[in-house]
Order: C-alpha cells, then structure tokens, then sequence
C-alpha cells in the first residue's frame, strides 16, 4: 500500500482520537481543507506521517493547543465585501433603530476586525450606545488579540479604501490611535463589545439577538454540522431578525431555511420568519 | 475510466479556456474542475462569457455542490476550491497558496486525494508555478498528466515548471488540447484510456 492510500484512514482515525480526548468534535469539518492543515503541522513538526503525530496529540496538551490553533484559520479583515457593510447600513440598521435595545452576535468573529468594522458603523448610525455586540470565537489566542484590538499599521491603508466604499462617513483615522507601527481600535467602540469563548460544534444558543453575524465560517463545516450551527442561529433569534452569512454561504441546502427569507441575496442577508 | 479534469492556469487563461472549453461535447463524460488566477474583487465574467461559449455548462463552484459530468465547475474569486472525497466542492479562505487565491496547488492536492487514478491534470499558461507540486501529486495518485506545450503558451512559465518538476504523460499545443479532451474512447477504462492517450 502507498502511504497515499492510507491518508484518509490516518486522518480519520486523528480526528476520533482527538473526539476522544478532548471533546473537540472535528469529524464534521469539512476535510478537504482540514486535512491540508494537518498535513502542514506534521510537516512543520518534523513528524513523517500522520500516524506519527497520533501520540503526540494524544499525551501532550501542549502540542494539542498548537494544533487548535492550526485548524482554526483566522484570516480575516476591515470591512470585507464592502458592498454587503454598505446594505447593512442602508437597509438592515434602519430596521434596527426600531428597537430601544439591539444585540449582535458575531460568530466566529477571529481577531475582531469584523466586530469592529461592524461597531464603527453602528456608531455613525447611531445605534452603537444601545447596542451589545457578542463577539465569539473557540480559538482563545484570536480572542485576546480582539479584545486588545491592536492590528499592524500597514493593514490601515487597505482598511481606509474599504470603509469608504462601505459608506463610511467620517474618516477612518478617527478610529484608532496610530503608535509604533500598530494601530489600537479606540474605547469608545470597544466598551460595547464582549468578547468571549463560544464553541460552535457544542455550545448552547444565545438569546434575543437581533442580528447574528457568521461568515466564512460555516464553508468549514460539513452538512451537518452547518444544520448544528443554523439552527442555533435560528433559535437565538428574536422574530424578523436578521442572519448574515459569508459571501458564498447559502440555506439553501439546510434544514432551516423554511424558517427564514432572503432579504437581500447578493448580500447574503436573510430574516427569520415571524414565530407562530 | 477517468471521471474528472483538474485544469490550472494564470495569466492568459482566457484565451486558452476558450480554446478548449468550446469544444467539448455538451454530453463531456467528465467534469472538469478550473482554477483560474485572477484579481480577488473579479467579478463572475469569465463563468458567464465561457458559458456562452461552450455546450457543456460552465459555472462558478459552491460549496457543498455535487461534482457532475459535463458541467465545468470555476474557482470563485478570493477563495480556495477544493474537493472531498465524497465528490462535493469545498471553499476555504485559508491563507494564499504560492501567493494564490486560488491556488491551483491546493485544488490539485484534494482531487488528487479523491479521485485517484481516475484524474487528469492539466496545466496551462502562467506566469508562476503554482500548479506544479499539485500535478506532481496528481501522478503520485495514479492519476494522468498533461500540459500545454510551453512555446504555445501566452506566458511560458507555469507549464515549463510543471514539466520541470514532473515527469508528465503528455505535452500539447494549445490548439490540440480540447479535441484531445473531447475523443470518444478517452472514457472508455483507465487502461483504455491511457493507451489510447499514449497513441
Ligand atoms: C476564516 S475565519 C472568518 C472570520 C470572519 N468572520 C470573516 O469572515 O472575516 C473563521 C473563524 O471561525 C472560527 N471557528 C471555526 N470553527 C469554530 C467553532 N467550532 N466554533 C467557533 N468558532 C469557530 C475560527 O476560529 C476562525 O476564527
């Protein structure tokens, strides 16, 4: 047999152990992209196969937590898809502002750029000072880095040309304090935010939230675990809330998607039913 | 008998797309799986313009999709395009692959991974060599390896890598390349196949 023939049975067989003995439940990923990071750790590790790196997950934590890090992939950025944070403003917010108390939820929130880019337009809305945004995630170390909200300068140009296109109003530098080649959100947008752990795979809905925010998260998850994952956006929803998804990401193929209608698809915007 | 085509190209793809894709037959036993390079705020032009082109479907990748034959799936703008076994397509924003998203390398890599011996690889005009260690797993797999010939090639580098690093089955000019893919006996057995491949 060539080790090739035998990868699909390694990782299989990685992910049980790691079910096993963590409790963290990768076998509804999807694989294709999983297994390529597997393959990087074992590499960048020194390790020779898969199989070599079984007794490492299996007896030393340590090893473990720097592999977690691995699966979850935080790429992320400032007002990503420009054009989905400019419908947000125009359509969704001023739904929004019908409320006295407004709750977000952002899902799988990496780093924080998205929760600021998010917390900034509220502000200029405003909506922010009677707005909670939650922001998750499972990976801890993506957490603290949100929550300090300190990202490289260099990144500021990028962010500049995307907030405009988004419909910013004011100019973006407002927003952070420029220091040492790093640039730190400012508190005035951070006092509305919580960051916390939240793990998608086992974790319990959360209540009353008026829009839930997840993307480019669920093109992680296998069928079933997407169906998990929806129906606990469904179920934290407040009547007429609104779900938005990544660029990509579809109901379509979901169990809840009679529970919802598309408001915007281009956007990826949909709004759950009204309860009966 | 072959079941799908991974075909990766950079600059000058749709020149060398619309060579090929046209001519296949609207009943193309196989799938064929495309990463173009291009700019991450692309729109779906090329999905569309090669649509109009071809009989066989030319659309963009979705996740959780079921491959089918003569449908020809392009990687979205901004995002890997990969394959799990179970033949669905899978999207990823993972960090760029040699500087690509997407990258030919990681769509080569997992249909590699899922179709075996049952896959043909095939690099076309580029400017890098992304691609190459893709193709190179596609024959570790079993699988069959094609490239355009360099000197037919708006930009030589990427097929020229390819046939650097890998020992591939077969080198054509562009002009040559969709009749190629489109005779009859190509889906025939793998052995079938690759004997007449080789004629
Ligand atoms: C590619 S990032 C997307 C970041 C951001 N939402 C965006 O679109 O720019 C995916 C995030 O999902 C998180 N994630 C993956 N699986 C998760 C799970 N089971 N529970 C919570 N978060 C998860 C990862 O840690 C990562 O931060």
């Amino acid at each position: 047999m060539k080790p090739e023939d035998m990868q699909e049975f390694e990782i299989n067989q990685l992910l049980e152990a790691i079910y096993f003995r963590y409790g963290y439940d990768f076998r509804d990923y999807s694989k294709a992209s999983l297994e390529r990071r597997v393959l990087h750790r074992v590499q960048q590790s020194d390790l020779g196969s898969i199989s070599e790196m079984l007794p490492r997950i299996m007896h030393d934590t340590e090893f473990f937590e720097l592999f977690l890090r691995d699966m979850s992939v935080t790429v992320t950025e400032m007002f990503r898809d420009p054009k989905v944070f400019k419908k947000l403003r125009k359509e969704v917010f001023t739904q929004l502002k019908t409320y006295s108390r407004v709750n977000i939820w952002h899902a799988g929130c990496a780093t924080g750029e998205e929760v600021y880019s998010m917390a900034i337009m509220l502000k200029e809305e405003g909506l922010l000072d009677r707005t909670r945004i939650y922001a998750t995630d499972y990976n801890n170390h993506s957490l603290d880095i949100a929550e300090k909200g300190i990202y490289p300068a260099e990144k500021m140009k990028g962010y500049t040309e995307s907030y405009i296109t988004a419909g910013g109003k004011a100019s973006f530098a407002d927003y952070y304090l420029a220091k040492f080649g790093s640039a730190k959100m400012v508190e005035s947008l951070k006092e509305h935010i919580t960051f916390a752990n939240h793990n998608l795979m086992k974790d319990q809905p959360f209540a009353e939230m008026h829009l839930i925010v997840c993307r480019n998260v669920l093109i992680y998850f296998n069928p079933k675990l997407q169906d998990r994952v929806l129906t606990l956006f469904k179920d934290s929803l407040i009547s007429r809330g609104f779900l938005l998804l990544g660029d990509k990401e579809t109901l379509d193929f979901s169990q809840v998607k009679p529970s919802f209608e598309t408001f915007s698809k281009e956007e990826r915007i949909f709004r759950r039913m009204m309860y009966v | 008998m072959f079941e799908a085509i991974v075909i990766g190209v950079s600059a000058g793809g749709l020149k060398a797309l619309t060579a090929i894709l046209p001519v296949l037959p609207s009943d193309f036993p196989l799938a064929v799986i495309v990463v173009q390079h291009r700019h991450r705020d692309s729109d779906n032009f090329l999905d569309r313009y090669l649509d109009d082109l071809s009989s066989v479907r030319v659309k963009e990748a979705e996740p959780g999709e079921v491959i089918l034959p003569s449908y020809v799936y392009i990687a979205p703008a901004g995002y890997h395009l990969l394959i799990e076994r179970d033949k669905t397509l899978s999207l990823s924003i993972d960090p760029p692959v040699n500087f690509s998203i997407p990258s030919i390398d990681v769509l080569f890599e997992s249909a590699a991974a899922c179709y075996k011996n049952h896959l043909i690889g095939l690099i076309l005009t580029g400017a890098n060599s992304d691609g190459s260690q893709g193709l190179k797993l596609v024959k570790d797999y079993g699988g069959y390896a094609i490239v355009q010939a360099p000197e037919t090639a708006e930009v030589d580098v990427m097929p020229k890598a390819a046939i650097d690093l890998v020992d591939v089955d077969k080198v054509i000019p562009l002009q040559e390349l969709g009749v190629f893919l489109a005779q009859e006996k190509f889906s025939s057995n793998v052995e079938m196949s690759r004997r007449v491949l080789n004629e």
